[in-house]
């Protein structure tokens, strides 16, 4: 008897999940994309959820392209309100966001990202270009007899590469590939370095991106976790010993690591806010205009996003390191905030 | 004659060795579960090492003094007001009162020992209590992360380098004086997630699981056993069953990131469901332990002894009645063995609710079938890919809590089994 109570209890439960009114109308804000601006886009609704009376936003971190795609599949509560993505809708992106009715969608652009090579302040600096990195840090480099030729990477000094660097093991301490910094470190700094090369000149772009993107692996490139904090520690023991990390932490400790130069240009705020810096990228979010007034707080969320609190000069997100824009851009985004205008594609050319 | 003896000669000869090869079979067997019993040992000791601290919490005892005037307040009723109200001066103004050595000057450094999330608990305080404003009280406060970290492992530098000297100073006096105190974690359990890992808890996860879980149950359990109850005693015996036995078998061994992609493409995209709710996680899940109830409950009912049919036959039973007085009963321990084997795996599954959005930071606890939530395990992943150090120990600790819920479930279906088992 107790069995047959026992099957009824559990049937009974699954009609009742079963019946239950789906309330498919959503009162959460959904946002999906880059892994890159998640630990931004988390703080901003986070705060927003405890500050306003609206729920917090839910985020995914799908990346900018999985996010792009989720974004731009149509218009619906069942589909994301905004996507956040480290790099600019391309053009395709528009092109399936127009075919599938999310013709009106307004960009923000919101900061930027950049990655440094630093050292402590009493080791030699480097003033180098990308290729000289890829050189030092590719697992495959070009013969330096043949420059067609792709051989192991043969180098142990810097001074083996040019005289003028200094004459010390190549050591680097960096992030494992799990790493959003990695990431943009394989892709802007030692792709940058690499892609021009005769070497690899002839290759498909999947074949080139295998070489270019590849880290020696004889001890030269040094992986650290996830906690960049470690690596600064090391780099203030260390006089030979150079670490890549986000610039934030550069900034943090300006006052013991010194940041090497790159392609001729000394990361600075300014430089990687204007896109100058090589190895820096800008982070963008995207909104779907037809979910305003439908999905409520969405307004409100980008309010909280671009308000002086957040993005200005000492914002919380300047905390968590994210390289706010300077003070015209950020009226602008305010501009942008209030008047939402529709993104062309022209603008994406 | 010669050749027996040479026989018993060679038996004896050999029988050392045999024996010696014996010892070496035994030998062998205990050093297979000695490795198996040191990885756990290693796996546990490492686990509870890095997460025994995350059960522990930072907080600052402050007296508080709610002046009006410093918090541009003047009627703790009013929205308006209270949402332009400075609810982080009085709480620097109280901390530097306790920190004799802190000047005006200092105040930022002061404010860093803070959580950035201590006002909002002030202004709820407020908003619940208006008759507080203008009074002087003594109330608890989460510090800041770095504090937390730091107080946590006093001493090693690694946990120290967020926080200035002048500011472990200040911690190292407050913490003499009483007012930096640590305490059980109860923030961890009451709360759903957030960036911050002070504040960031386990509930929304607990709450998600267990939504999750009584879809997945209510789901396949019934459709599971009546499945199998179908294939074992009415299914006639033809090359369609033997087709669909084979393709249960193997949708059993699918990986379970296809599953996801089928809840995906059918729950999804096809019926419009939304994403990240318990109801599709359920679902999918539901898929993935169909065939483990399933094959587990076929074996059960064909473990049942044709005599107790033949019995039931003989005094002029109906087949179902068969089935549902005398098969079912007997073969309930087994079925409800394989279900919640099935569903302990199923609680611990992160990939299948990755590609339908349950893998997202959602900090709000969910209150329904149809609410956006995450699951324990998710917690986990999130946790353990976030850079900040204090996530590292509140991860462990999520590990524990859910191994905890895994054990709990195990235990529950040995229990099952020996309550409701009948030996004949």
């Amino acid at each position: 008897m107790k069995l047959k109570t026992a099957l009824t209890s559990v049937a009974l439960a699954g009609t009742i999940a079963a019946v239950s009114t789906p309330a498919m109308a959503r009162d959460t804000i959904s946002i999906v994309g880059s892994s890159t601006v998640y630990p931004f886009a988390t703080v901003v609704a986070e705060r927003f959820g405890t500050k306003t009376e609206y729920s917090t936003p839910k985020l995914e971190s799908t990346g900018s392209g999985g996010g792009m795609k989720l974004f731009c599949q149509g218009i619906g509560t069942q589909h994301p309100d905004i996507t956040n993505a480290s790099r600019r809708m391309k053009t395709s992106e528009y092109d399936l966001c127009q075919k599938n009715g999310v013709t009106d969608i307004t960009e923000f652009r919101i900061g930027s990202d950049g990655i440094v090579i630093a050292s402590s302040q009493e080791a030699q600096n480097l003033d180098i270009t990308l290729e000289t990195l890829f050189l030092a840090l590719g697992k495959k480099v070009p013969n330096p007899d043949n420059e067609k030729e792709l051989i192991e990477n043969p180098y142990e000094k810097w001074s083996d590469i040019d005289s003028s660097l200094p004459n010390v093991a190549i050591r680097v301490m960096g992030p494992p590939p799990t790493s959003g910094t990695r990431d943009s470190f394989n892709e802007l700094a030692l792709q940058g370095g690499c892609e021009d090369l005769p070497a690899v000149a002839d290759m498909s772009e999947d074949d080139m991106e295998a070489v270019c993107q590849s880290v020696r692996e004889d001890g030269a490139f040094i992986e650290a976790g996830e906690n960049d904090n470690l690596i600064v520690q090391k780099l203030i023991d260390d006089d030979s010993l150079y670490g890549v990390f986000g610039y934030s932490f550069l900034e943090e400790n300006s006052d013991r690591l010194q940041a090497a130069t790159l392609n001729g240009v000394v990361p600075t705020v300014e430089a990687i806010a204007a896109d100058e810096y090589p190895v820096a990228r800008s982070l963008f979010f995207y909104v779907k205009k037809a979910h305003i007034g439908v999905i409520p707080g969405i307004k409100g969320y980008i309010e909280e996003f671009v308000s002086p609190a957040a993005m200005g000069r000492n914002g919380y997100l300047k905390s968590v390191g994210l390289i706010v824009p300077p003070r015209e851009a950020l009226m602008d985004l305010q501009d942008k905030a209030a008047n939402m205008p529709n993104l062309q594609k022209s603008e994406l050319l | 004659m010669t050749d027996q003896l040479s026989q018993a000669e060679l038996v004896r000869k050999s029988l050392k060795r045999r024996y010696r090869k014996e010892r070496r079979f035994r030998a062998y067997g205990i050093a297979a579960i000695a490795i198996a019993l040191s990885a756990l040992v290693v796996l546990f000791a490492d686990i509870v090492g890095k997460g025994a601290t995350g059960f522990m919490k930072t907080t600052l005892d402050l007296q508080v003094e709610l002046d009006g005037e410093m918090m541009y307040l003047d009627d703790a009723t009013d929205e308006r007001q209270l949402k332009m109200a400075d609810f982080v001066e009085p709480l620097v103004q109280a901390l530097l009162k306790e920190i004799p050595s802190a000047t005006e000057s200092d105040r930022d450094a002061v404010a860093d020992l803070i959580n950035p999330y201590a006002s909002v608990t002030l202004r709820d305080a407020l908003k619940e209590n208006p008759e507080w404003l203008n009074t002087t009280r003594s109330m608890s406060f989460l510090a800041h992360t770095d504090v937390d970290v730091y107080v946590k492992h006093a001493g090693d530098d690694a946990y120290s380098i967020k926080l200035s000297q002048q500011q472990q100073r200040w911690v190292d006096q407050l913490v003499e004086k009483g007012i930096v105190e640590t305490s059980f974690n109860d923030t961890f359990f009451k709360n759903g997630d957030s960036r911050d890992p002070s504040k960031a808890g386990i509930l929304g996860a607990i709450i998600g699981s267990l939504l999750t879980m009584i879809v997945t149950l209510a789901l396949s359990f019934p459709i599971g056993v009546a499945a199998a109850i179908y294939l074992e005693e009415f299914a006639p015996q033809n090359k369609l069953t033997d087709f669909i036995e084979v393709n249960i078998n193997n949708l059993a061994a699918v990986p379970s990131i296809i599953f996801g992609l089928l809840g995906l493409a059918v729950f999804i995209n096809l019926f419009g469901m939304p994403r990240s709710v318990p109801v599709v996680g359920g679902l999918v899940l539901t898929l993935m332990t169909l065939p483990t109830i399933i094959i587990s409950s076929r074996a059960a009912i064909k473990s049942v002894p044709p005599s107790i049919r033949e019995a039931a036959e003989g005094i002029g039973a109906s087949k179902m009645q068969v089935v549902l007085h005398h098969v079912l009963p007997l073969a309930m321990p087994g079925m409800l063995t394989g279900s919640i084997i099935g569903m302990a795996q199923a609680l611990g599954e992160t990939a299948p609710l990755l590609l339908i959005g349950m893998v997202a930071f959602i900090v709000d606890v969910p209150e329904g079938f149809f609410d956006s939530a995450t699951v324990l395990p998710v917690q986990v992943f999130l946790w353990a890919g976030s850079p900040e150090l204090a996530f590292i120990e509140r991860a462990s600790a999520a590990i524990m809590v859910l191994l905890a819920f895994l054990i709990g479930m195990n235990a529950l279906a040995i229990w099952l089994r020996k309550r409701l088992e009948r030996r004949w």
